[in-house]
């Protein structure tokens, strides 16, 4: 199914998701890394809130190239979102209820998603410089010193994504590759 | 005895840095394109689409195919007539690393410390290899690797008993292991014999030979063409979502060894497999 939705992703959008939808996502999205994560936590334990507004946000797991001159971005594709497993389970329990990346993910995340219904999206690993054409600004809003892991606020416009987890757990990884290889048997 | 001004190589990494991360080469795009041709599903069939839209639109636009725009792997073959003069070798190497990820618009990816961190703003030091050959040229590759696929590599010190069935397995086992990570359609280089170290760098070496190219032994190129098709069996398809197109090519290099080992690395590479080669 194909999907037009505007952000913050409320929780009445995320539970309609379901896996395999191709979804263009506008509005805000917040880059964060993993260097990015780790400092959110320290500064959480610390007390030092989040720099975004977790409520309902979509992280987008990306590390940008740099703009060029008369570009609003470089090349802007996501990163395994993996390596973000360790602390997703605490983002999506302050509130984020998307993430934009690619590959597999921990049942911990999985879990989470189920529990607060959050959505994992995954955009096309290797596809920078296309999907850069979708984003229409970016701001560098904390931890500046993180170079390419800064946070980063940006403002997408249709930019595709689709839902490889969704709210209910499903996962497209397991029944995509699943699907594949019985209709290539029965083929 | 041939003199060689230093600032020559400085230029030429320079210039391929850029060039590789921009301009996908001709054989990957073709593999990719091949791959498209064959492919039966219906969801890697639009991801192939899309994958071979980035590669044109990068190209055509002048940006980097991929935001990870890697760590600059440089191969220098070196003839032994060569004299080198100007600033010391690795350092002119560096500065045209340094040169291209700022100019070149191109993302700094490099860590000072690999646990203590911080990024050392330029995407220095690049990993340097060095092999000194007959002649009076200079041979320079430059291949930027991004970490998503290189996470996905392995190592295995197999013992000779393991046999070809146990490279054959270990291969196997890393792809299925990687599954959508890396990237998928991917390159996989493979090493074989030598001791740790060696079959650590024949892999990535591996990775420089075009993806249509067949090892020169018939013997392994078979065990290319069959990996290739067992691989493109597992169904794990563009992306992770299913499909035939897993790998665009498998190529093994291989190395004598030890009466005791069979050492085995897999060097995986994503779609955007990258590496531009100059001769001064």
């Amino acid at each position: 199914m194909e999907r037009h939705i505007d952000l913050p992703l409320t929780e009445e959008i995320a539970e309609t998701l379901r896996m395999g939808d191709t979804v263009y996502l506008s509005g805000v999205v917040y880059t964060a890394r993993d260097a990015a994560h780790e400092r959110m936590t320290e500064q959480l334990a610390q007390g030092i809130p989040i720099p975004f507004d977790t409520k309902d946000a979509t992280i987008y797991y990306v590390g940008p190239s740099p703009a060029r001159p008369g570009s609003v971005i470089g090349s802007a594709g996501p990163t395994t979102a993996g390596r973000m497993d360790k602390w997703a389970p605490q983002m999506i329990a302050l509130g984020a209820r998307g993430m934009i990346g690619k590959g597999a993910r921990s049942k911990e995340v999985i879990d989470a998603m189920r529990r607060y219904h959050g959505v994992y999206f995954g955009a096309i690993g290797g596809a920078g410089a296309l999907l850069s054409k979708c984003i229409v600004k970016s701001e560098l809003i904390a931890y500046e010193d993180l170079g390419p892991e800064a946070i980063r606020k940006l403002t997408v416009r249709e930019f595709p994504v689709t839902v490889l987890i969704d709210c209910e757990g499903r996962n497209l990884y397991e029944e995509g590759r699943r699907d594949y290889l019985k209709s290539r048997r029965q083929g | 005895m041939r003199q060689i001004s230093t600032s020559l190589v400085k230029e030429a990494v320079e210039r391929m840095c850029i060039g590789a991360n921009v301009y996908l080469p001709e054989d990957m795009q073709e593999g990719i394109r091949a791959m498209r041709r064959k492919e039966d599903g219906a969801i890697a069939q639009t991801i192939l689409d899309q994958i071979i839209l980035n590669y044109e639109e990068a190209g055509r636009e002048g940006v980097p195919i991929c935001q990870d725009t890697g760590m600059a792997c440089i191969f220098l073959e070196i003839g032994q007539e060569v004299h080198f003069t100007g600033d010391y070798l690795y350092d002119a190497i560096q500065e045209g690393v340094r040169c291209a990820y700022t100019k070149g618009y191109l993302r700094k990816s490099v860590e000072a410390d690999p646990v203590r961190r911080g990024n050392t703003g330029d995407n220095t030091p690049a990993m340097i290899h060095t092999d000194i050959v007959p002649g009076d040229k200079v041979k320079i590759t430059v291949a930027p690797k991004g970490f998503g696929s290189e996470n996905m590599s392995a190592l295995a010190m197999l013992k000779p008993s393991a046999g070809l069935a146990g490279v054959k397995d270990f291969i196997l086992q890393t792809v299925e292991a990687a599954g959508p990570n890396p990237c998928p359609p991917i390159v996989v280089g493979v090493g074989i014999g030598g001791n740790f170290d060696q079959v650590a760098l024949l892999a990535k070496k591996a990775l420089l030979r075009p993806v249509d190219s067949r090892n020169e032994d018939p013997f392994y190129a078979d065990l290319e063409d069959e990996m290739l098709e067992k691989i493109n069996d597992l169904g794990i398809g563009p992306q992770g979502f299913g499909g035939r197109t897993t790998a665009v090519g498998v190529n093994i290099e291989t190395l004598p060894t030890h009466i005791a080992g069979m050492p085995c690395a897999v060097n995986i590479s994503c779609h955007v497999t990258r590496h531009e080669t100059e001769v001064i």
